[in-house]
């Protein structure tokens, strides 16, 4: 597990260049995720680390190939200050799990977290510290636990 | 909570009462829009849900504009998908390349956008259509398909902000320089989670296709929606055009009703410009001494004929800066083609400009007009993050047309007001 950090204000056309967007296919997408701001994240990103950020990430554009392309890419989470409401409920809709805390100042990269999403509560391993979150309403919660909107949908026929 | 916001989503939850911010209700939507990029994968998705959901084609719109004329093979076969899903669904509402143009300039000359409407487009400009008193905002694809599919989408109500702009703007100040200003003033944050409402003397004197302009960037300040009380001048736009019936919904009036009320003075307000790379990094174009490579006049947020007019007065026997490339790009082919009977094109032409027909492409770094490195471009665009416009070290810097204009002949950043 590796921990990503970014700044504030990480827009969609950093997260996935217009470039690339001739495909929905989520593994395709990975391919080219901050493939202008920084190259490496694609080549070297694992199943399962996690972003950390500032305010307002996914700004800008409602390309879903946003979230779509971290979610191909492994990511496991994104926690951020603030979201996007787009990119919010883009990433909800396709179940990749979103986390609002002010973390961004005590997590680096090279940190060992755990996350328990229902109880609202990030570990922090290396630095032996806990840090609470809001949990994300239940309705988002099913929405997630199904797979996304579409699971969700699914399953309520 | 009876601010435009609430009052269009709880009459459109049918829950025959208003809705409080921070409620979620379920709301029957007038229309979905989805584009080449963010189409096929909403209908991708709707296959998904399976064969028991009838789509609800009368709702749903489909605009061919972002890589057209296609810019790669990729992109030609994409638009073919969506070609073949509109086909394949029997959707009326299907524009095509020349047929058409820029997605949000097609949905308001359409007559698609109305005041009351709730529409919702898999494209985060679709809150142009609040200059029209609709409730509009951008979605991802995957909503797109699950209102394809019910027709409906879920909501939460949002707390409104009301921006008030009294007084008589400046020559050369157009609606472009308010939203700027305002972005640059509550940052591209401001409006997280929020609608906001526009009103003031200011706004009631500006043109429909400035008014769009705002409406068009409020979610460059992360706002969910940018709503102006409509009045005649959208009413008489309406006439002989509008899909259907609508009724103009309005506020109650209450300044406690918003979270917040935040009050300008338009004489105060200058021609402005957003430097790299955040829309909230403004500036007076009159402070900058910039040299540019490209001067942008066109996109969903100024390619409007007025737009074109401001640019043409300025450019009229004039001749565009041997040390820049000025590219002109009408929203759409209506008004490609007053442009031509207004004689615009010609005094774009004989300036050295060149002009083509409507595509979002260059906007968003697609094709027709990319950066190289170190390349800086003037634009009426609406975003200057990294890379928006082609190479990762190329600089977009965001203005209203004239500034553009007086830019393309100077080839620096200018400010008109001396032209």
């Amino acid at each position: 597990m590796r921990i990503w950090k970014f700044g504030d204000n990480v827009d969609t056309d950093q997260i996935i260049p217009a470039d690339y967007l001739t495909t929905g296919d989520a593994k395709k997408l990975a391919a080219h995720a901050f493939a202008k701001v920084r190259p490496e994240f694609a080549k070297e990103v694992k199943q399962g680390d996690i972003i950390v950020a500032g305010e307002n990430f996914g700004c800008g554009s409602s390309r879903e190939h946003a979230p779509r392309a971290l979610l191909g890419a492994g990511v496991r989470c994104v926690i951020a200050k603030s979201f996007a409401r787009i990119f919010f409920r883009n990433s909800i809709n396709i179940g990749l799990p979103l986390i609002e805390a002010d973390v961004s100042d005590r997590i680096e990269e090279g940190d060992e977290i755990e996350i328990r999403f229902e109880d609202g509560v990030i570990t922090n391993h290396t630095k032996r510290a806990e840090y609470q979150f809001t949990p994300l309403p239940e309705f988002m919660q099913r929405l997630l636990q199904s797979g996304g909107l579409i699971n969700y949908i699914k399953r309520m026929k | 909570m009876p601010t435009i916001a609430a009052k269009i989503l709880s009459e459109k939850a049918g829950i025959g009462r208003a809705a409080n911010a921070g409620e979620i209700v379920e709301c029957e939507v007038d229309y979905v829009m989805v584009n080449d990029i963010t189409g096929v994968p909403a209908f991708e998705v709707f296959q998904e849900l399976g064969n028991a959901n009838e789509m609800r084609t009368e709702k749903v719109v489909v605009i061919q504009d972002h890589y057209v004329p296609n810019k790669d093979v990729e992109s030609a076969e994409q638009a073919r998908a969506l070609r073949s899903y509109a086909r394949r669904y029997q959707i009326e509402d299907y524009y095509e390349i020349g047929r058409g143009g820029i997605c949000h300039q097609v949905m308001i000359e359409e007559g698609f956008v109305a005041p009351g409407r709730l529409i919702i487009g898999a494209d985060s400009h679709t809150c142009s259509y609040g200059a029209l008193g609709a409730f509009s905002t951008g979605v991802g694809s995957t909503e797109a398909a699950a209102a394809m599919a019910t027709g409906r989408l879920w909501f939460k109500v949002p707390e409104t902000q009301k921006f008030v702009i009294n007084g008589e703007l400046r020559r050369y100040v157009m609606g472009k320089d308010i939203i700027l200003h305002i972005i640059g003033e509550i940052g591209v944050s401001g409006s997280l989670y929020k609608a906001q409402e526009f009103y003031g003397t200011a706004i009631e004197n500006l043109s429909l296709s400035d008014r769009i302009t705002i409406s068009n960037m409020a979610v460059e300040a992360g706002a969910k929606a940018g709503i102006i009380p409509p009045d005649e001048k959208v009413f008489d736009f309406l006439r002989g055009r509008v899909r259907g019936e609508y009724r103009a919904v309005y506020a109650d009036g209450n300044e406690e009703d918003y979270e917040e009320v935040v009050e300008y003075d338009a004489a105060a307000i200058v021609p402005t410009v957003a430097k790299p790379f955040s829309p909230d990094n403004t500036v007076p174009a009159s402070e900058l001494d910039v040299l540019i490579d490209q001067a942008y006049l066109g996109s969903c947020t100024n390619g409007r004929i007025e737009d074109l007019r401001v640019a043409a007065e300025l450019l009229k026997g004039r001749k565009v800066n041997p040390a820049v490339r000025m590219i002109v790009v009408p929203a759409s082919e209506k008004v490609f083609q007053q442009a031509i009977e207004e004689g615009l094109i010609t005094i774009f032409l004989e300036a050295g400009a060149f002009v083509c027909g409507p595509t979002c492409g260059a906007c968003l770094g697609g094709h027709m007009g990319v950066l190289a490195q170190g390349e800086r471009c003037i634009s009426t665009t609406n975003r200057n993050f990294i890379g928006r416009m082609g190479h990762k070290d190329s600089e977009v810097y965001l203005a209203n047309p004239a500034v553009v204009a007086a830019s393309a002949l100077n080839g620096r950043i200018t400010d008109p007001t001396g032209f």
